[in-house]
């Protein structure tokens, strides 16, 4: 009967490459932050079963509509008809932005629709009604 | 008299020991403060304002919410589940279909975007929100 060998291989895992893997963490995790700016309202946002993706991280502008119709573009408080005016003037300064409309879900529909409108009305077109998952049941 | 002055060879060199420590610092530091992109919802482009278009009325589909949550399709009433089947069916039939929701004004936001992600989740990128009818 053979006996077996021990095997010699020393057991060790390999730390010279840990630098460059923290070196490729530490890059991404540079180019993929953007720091918060602004802290909003308090809202909780409807839930709904399809979410999309906002196409972008930086052009974004946030709008919030809390269920006693504030609203706060930039961490200020916004008259409702005084919106369009705010929106015309961020469009200005970067023309690419996306208005992301965080709305409580127990506002009322009609002041819903005094914002839709002052939106069109600043030409902010490009918008996305925020929501968060709905957990499957 | 003149004193020949000795260089000083030392080695510049900058260590590089702590170089690790220093990088895991600053990994840590971002790791903590990056926030992913988070903002999800229902994307929608809005009409421009003023722009009335004339549609042949065999391709708009009105879907009006009311405030209990019940909906209207073309005067066929039925709930916000009930939605995702009749718009599939009705786009189906005609892709050509422009899906109009109205809300009346005292309809909680919530209703609306159940029934928006309703239509969505049928594909149709054809919506319009409509002004509420007073």
């Amino acid at each position: 009967m053979k006996i077996r060998k021990k095997s010699s291989a020393k057991e060790t895992i390999p730390s010279g490459s840990m630098a460059d893997i923290v070196f490729l963490l530490l890059i991404f995790f540079m180019v993929s932050t953007v720091f918060k700016k602004y802290q909003g309202l308090k809202v909780r946002l409807p839930a709904t079963e399809i979410s999309e993706k906002v196409p972008t991280k930086r052009n974004i502008a946030h709008i919030y509509a809390d269920r006693a119709f504030n609203i706060s573009i930039d961490d200020k408080l916004v008259d409702p008809y005084a919106v369009h005016s705010v929106v015309r003037q961020k469009l200005v300064d970067n023309p690419r932005l996306i208005f992301s409309l965080k709305i409580d879900e127990k506002l009322q529909y009609g002041n819903v629709n005094i914002l839709i409108e002052e939106m069109r009305k600043g030409n902010g077109l490009r918008v996305n009604f925020a929501t968060r998952r709905k957990r499957k049941s | 008299m003149l004193s020949k002055r000795r260089r000083i060879r030392g080695d510049a060199d900058i260590p590089s020991g702590s170089m690790a420590d220093v990088v895991f610092l600053l990994l840590i530091f971002f790791l903590v403060t990056t926030t992913m992109n988070k903002d999800k919802g229902l994307g929608l482009v809005l009409p421009p304002p003023g722009e009335a278009k004339e549609i042949p009325k065999k391709n708009i589909c009105n879907v009006l919410v009311n405030a209990s949550g019940n909906v209207l399709i073309d005067d066929q009433a039925m709930s916000i589940r009930g939605v995702y089947k009749e718009i599939k069916k009705r786009i189906t039939e005609n892709p050509n279909l422009i899906v109009s929701v109205k809300a009346s004004e005292d309809t909680e936001y919530n209703y609306f975007i159940q029934v928006l992600d309703q239509i969505k989740k049928t594909g149709c990128d054809k919506i319009s929100i409509a002004n509420y009818e007073k």
